[in-house]
């Protein structure tokens, strides 16, 4: 059995005049200590999904189970005990802004039923996780955003949790924090092997975070698959979108325009591992005579394993272009034309 | 002039201890209970606690009606209900009665919007560490409305000062009192200035220091 079994899970909103289906029929299996991803645009349910998992959210149809209890049919008790277990992390940190920070997370260990007299060393013994032992007697106001989101993985870590769950942990931060924090979160997955679900709109935390991944759109779940094989391979619509758009595989305007006026085609070719793609080149343009100029390239690295985006501009004669293509089709995984 | 610093010396001590006396209980009454009241109305309309609409009308319409009043016709029509429970209504306990009265309400919406104010983010980051709703107002509630509950409560003690003159001319004692009693009735210009100037500096100190914890409670 999994950690957490969600099943045909639907959540409706009603309001004044209509319903609003955030999450449609969704069936998710979370195994121990995996990373989970979940992406999506805003407003696809995502956040929605997460919170059927803690129960901040119930759903309308369907059961979530969360180490074999089933939180929709949970009573008060059973809930808090769940809730205990599974750490809460926020876009918006929502930290007790009254509170200096070694009290907001005395207040996590004391709804968790820890003694008060052990707390003051939970305390530091939580804050040195995320280094800020020193600033147990600051407001969080006192904070920047990175910090207050370090507290806020300390206060989620106060019981002692098997499962986290992140709700945009990291976009609210600038790129730089969001790593840090990533890494926080990678390191306390790997030492305390504790399960990790993530949602996010951005696509970058997912290459180096997640294990498997979830494609979210409209409330369904479109697609699910490995952080790996996302990248390289997309196959829903939703999916390719924000995978191209991660990629950048969009030419600039400049260098279309550029090229207004030259016959050839442009070509994006995106291929798996980090061979170089100059030998398919120069051989393609060896046997079909076309010249072939580069107008950008980069590799991703998504777990160690490297995905290759390349631009290219092809001139020459109507045949032999078409022959290159076919050949880069043959040669290369992904071959798209851009249209000019 | 003699005359006036005579009125003064024997009567202003009194006055002012019987105004006290009156915006002491209503106040504190009033503050607990409309504190309370005011958790109630929010618990019952927070979807992360309890929605329960018909409690929240109910309580809602029942505060409103009371709120409708003028007070001048509360502390009327809650003569015989301060003889009851005073004995006196024209003393200093019995004008509290209705002070009270108005008191409760008043606070209630005060208490009500501070709860309400605090981003539902931090509710919700509170009700997923399992924490039971009494732990939850301890330590998130209360010290997050704090600010907003004190400016509250410097508004509402300022009411009642004012209240306090008005429960005064029906014959409950107080600073009020003392001016309509000397001042106007007795054309004795100086009381009544008098009297001006004390409430004046009493309201102003009272707004200071709240205005000041108001400050220290919101941290940084």
């Amino acid at each position: 059995m999994s950690q957490i079994e969600i099943t045909n899970v639907s959540v409706k909103f009603e309001q004044k005049n209509r319903t609003i289906d955030a999450v449609k029929d969704v069936s998710l299996k979370i195994e121990d200590g995996e990373i989970y991803g979940i992406v999506g645009l805003s407003g696809a349910g995502k956040s929605t999904l997460v919170r059927t998992i803690n129960g901040l959210q119930k759903p309308t149809q369907g059961t979530v189970m969360v180490n074999g209890v089933d939180i929709t049919k949970a009573n008060k008790k059973t809930l808090a005990a769940s809730r205990k277990k599974i750490g809460f992390i926020f876009q918006n940190f929502n930290l007790i802004n009254n509170r200096t920070i070694g009290q907001n997370i005395a207040f996590a260990l004391s709804a968790g039923g820890y003694p008060e007299k052990k707390q003051p060393e939970k305390i530091i013994e939580l804050l040195s996780m995320v280094g800020l032992q020193d600033r147990k007697d600051n407001y969080p106001g006192q904070l920047s955003g990175g910090q207050k989101q370090r507290v806020g993985i300390a206060r989620a870590l106060a019981n002692d949790p098997d499962i986290l769950l992140c709700d945009e942990a990291t976009s609210a931060l600038d790129l730089e924090t969001a790593e840090e924090i990533i890494t926080i979160l990678k390191d306390i997955n790997e030492r305390l092997h504790i399960t990790i679900v993530f949602i996010t709109h951005q696509l970058e935390v997912a290459k180096n975070l997640f294990d498997r991944v979830a494609v979210m759109e409209n409330g369904e779940i479109v697609e699910q698959t490995t952080a790996y094989k996302l990248f390289a391979d997309p196959k829903s619509n939703m999916a390719k979108r924000l995978v191209n758009r991660f990629l950048d595989e969009q030419l600039p305007d400049e260098v279309k325009y550029r090229l207004r006026d030259q016959p050839g085609v442009i070509l994006t070719l995106k291929y798996q591992g980090d061979d170089s793609l100059d030998p398919v080149i120069t051989e393609i343009s060896g046997r079909t005579g076309v010249s072939i100029s580069i107008l950008q390239g980069r590799i991703e690295y998504i777990h160690s394993n490297a995905i290759g985006v390349l631009a290219v501009f092809i001139t020459g004669g109507q045949n032999a272009i078409s022959k290159a293509v076919q050949l880069f089709t043959e040669k290369v995984d992904m071959v798209e034309e851009v249209s000019r | 002039m003699k005359e006036t610093i005579q009125i003064l010396q024997e009567n202003l001590g009194q006055s002012l201890w019987e105004t006290f006396e009156m915006v002491l209980i209503s106040g504190v009454i009033g503050i607990v209970l409309g504190t309370l009241i005011g958790l109630i109305l929010y618990y019952y309309s927070n979807r992360l606690f309890s929605p329960r609409p018909v409690v929240n009308a109910v309580v809602g319409f029942i505060i409103n009606a009371i709120r409708s009043l003028p007070f001048l016709i509360l502390m009327v029509v809650l003569i015989p209900f301060a003889k009851l429970l005073a004995g006196d209504p024209y003393t200093p306990m019995g004008g509290a009665v209705s002070l009270t009265v108005a008191a409760v309400p008043f606070f209630a919406r005060i208490a009500e919007s501070a709860f309400a104010e605090i981003d539902q983010g931090i509710i919700e980051a509170a009700r997923s560490t399992g924490a039971n709703f009494w732990l939850i107002f301890q330590e998130v509630l209360f010290p997050e409305a704090l600010p907003s509950l004190i400016r509250g409560i410097v508004l509402t003690i300022i009411s009642l000062i004012g209240y306090s003159a008005m429960v005064g001319t029906i014959g409950a004692g107080g600073i009020g009192n003392l001016a309509i009693q000397f001042g106007y009735n007795r054309y004795d210009t100086g009381v009544l200035i008098s009297v001006i100037v004390i409430l004046v500096i009493i309201v102003q100190i009272i707004q200071w220091i709240g205005d000041w914890l108001a400050v220290h409670y919101t941290r940084g």
